[in-house]
């Protein structure tokens, strides 16, 4: 009788330590998500400053930076909308557009020795980093949280206290940021 | 292997080096209050008839049941530490000189800073402070005892002669070495170590002015403990060979761990940025830069990307080269990375 009630005890103590850090985990999956959000909001804040500081300079590239302010204000507005699949396939054309534009700016060297286009080029890099790097981190934890759920014996209980997968954060297959940068250097 | 494997192959390793050097310690202590302070726990208290008529719990000699040799050696190690737990980090940036990185006064200090910014995001942990140590060798260095109040430090050297990729390496092998917390382990490793010195100094001043408590000094061995005189004999001469070598041996299993933590980090550093080429290429930088990093001290050699003294004995695969270092050789650290990044097979797989 004793014994039994240790028994049951124990197993009610396991659920309860796998419970909460099932639920840290959640949270942490939330968190990480939002920080891409934050990621992407700073570059879209950034652009306008950066076409603003090297328009005069690459003139003959003005489809290039049409294209990248097309761009924000598509993914700006698909991020006001909410739906993911769509601002996966609006920011991954922001990040081509700007792909292209960095690639492009190295053939001016006059913006290279322009401090202020130096400074933005380096947050333009740090930004499309960090919109990477939080992005890996987002997986990271989702996979944690995904095998956490998956492994045994915590499989058998992890749908009935209501915890579900969550999705990778992984390209469509026909996403524009699967395809390179086309620059054509030939002026 | 690929970058998980080698992490969790190093952690192995480690618990395998920090168990072996806690039995030392224990071999050694325990050793210690046996032969000089008479500890034995599982000593029979023998009945003896006092002055009353009553029969009396006496303990053999003056045996006793705590191990005050083992405690207060381990109490002193823990002292040591404690003040480089608490003021370590401070006392590191005083004595490099380092400065904080601005982010108004050059490229580099600003790509430095947005680099650890970068780095802090791919690993989830608050951004460390920057700091620039104004040396001209290549050296990086991390400390700090939790993620949340930790540093990390670069050469001017280094800023001046890495990449944005090769820079982001670095910081990335000294984030992990927060992120593994690195700086506890060595801290703890190092109360062990003052322990195991303090030891073996108590035993070498006894066994010079004569061991008068001790358990084969005086003829206090009666009755049946006459049989166990050999065994136990035996037993004290593999003690007093371990405790004459004991300054050298537990330096070298903290010298292994230390080994261990630097591919950690460094295999951590490619799972971060998932760019082991770029940390190949700032190692090999690095390594051709042999000069001493003067701004750096021994003390945090074990924190650095490369070791400070740029001897060259880190430059040797030789046998005490593995033995007394405290970082690997760089052509076995470029070789493990190659192999993460696919680049060289597998050495464990031929």
């Amino acid at each position: 009788m004793t014994i039994l009630a240790i028994v049951l005890l124990a197993v009610a103590a396991w659920v309860v330590v796998m419970f909460n850090s099932l639920v840290g985990l959640r949270n942490q999956v939330a968190n990480a998500f939002r920080q891409i959000d934050v990621q992407l909001k700073r570059r879209h804040d950034l652009i306008p400053n950066l076409v603003e500081s090297v328009k005069g300079e690459m003139k003959f590239e003005r489809e290039t930076l049409e294209r990248v302010i097309q761009a924000r204000t598509a993914a700006v507005s698909a991020g006001q909308g909410g739906n993911t699949g769509d601002i996966l396939a609006k920011e991954g054309m922001l990040t081509q557009a700007l792909g292209r534009l960095i690639a492009l700016s190295e053939n001016y060297p006059n913006l290279k020795a322009n401090e202020a286009v130096r400074t933005l080029m380096e947050e333009l890099t740090h930004t499309e980093n960090q919109i990477s790097f939080s992005r890996q981190f987002y997986n990271d934890v989702v996979t944690k949280f995904n095998t956490k759920q998956q492994v045994f014996p915590t499989n058998m209980f992890a749908s009935m206290l209501g915890f579900t997968l969550s999705a990778l954060w992984e390209l469509p297959a026909d996403s524009p940021e699967r395809q390179n940068p086309k620059v054509n250097l030939a002026i | 292997m690929n970058i998980y494997e080698q992490q969790a192959s190093n952690r192995r390793t480690t618990a395998v080096i920090l168990a072996a050097f806690v039995a030392f310690f224990l071999l050694l202590g325990l050793g210690f209050d046996y032969f000089y302070f008479n500890f034995n726990p599982s000593s029979q208290p023998r009945m003896e008839m006092n002055s009353d008529g009553f029969y009396e719990a006496q303990r053999q000699g003056a045996s006793s049941k705590v191990p005050f040799g083992t405690l207060f050696s381990l109490l002193a190690g823990l002292g040591l530490a404690a003040n480089s737990m608490f003021n370590g980090k401070a006392m590191v940036l005083r004595s490099t000189m380092a400065r904080r990185a601005l982010q108004s006064s050059s490229d580099k200090e600003r790509q430095f800073l947005n680099v650890v910014r970068e780095m802090a995001t791919a690993s989830g942990l608050p951004a460390p402070e920057a700091y620039v140590v104004p040396d001209p060798d290549l050296n990086a260095f991390a400390t700090g005892m939790s993620p949340d109040s930790s540093v990390i430090a670069v050469t001017e050297g280094l800023l001046s002669s890495l990449n944005r990729e090769e820079l982001q390496a670095v910081v990335a092998h000294e984030m992990s070495h927060i992120r593994n917390y690195d700086m506890r382990l060595m801290t703890v490793m190092a109360a062990l170590l003052g322990a195991v010195a303090l030891l073996s100094d108590f035993a070498g001043r006894s066994m010079r002015y004569g061991g008068r408590g001790s358990a084969y000094g005086g003829s206090r061995s009666s009755g049946g403990s006459n049989k166990k005189g050999g065994a136990a004999l035996l037993f004290f001469a593999i003690w007093l060979v371990a405790i004459i070598l004991a300054p050298l041996l537990s330096r070298m299993l903290a010298m292994a761990i230390s080994r261990q933590r630097e591919f950690l980090a460094d295999a951590s550093a490619a799972e971060l940025t998932r760019n082991p080429l770029a940390l190949i290429a700032a190692l090999e930088k690095i390594r051709r830069a042999v000069m001493p990093t003067n701004a750096v001290d021994n003390g945090v050699a074990h924190m650095c990307i490369a070791d400070p003294r740029g001897s060259l004995i880190e430059e040797k695969l030789g046998f005490t080269a593995d033995l007394l270092a405290t970082h690997p050789p760089m052509e076995k650290r470029i070789l493990a990375l190659k192999v993460m990044a696919y680049q060289a097979a597998n050495p464990q797989a031929a």
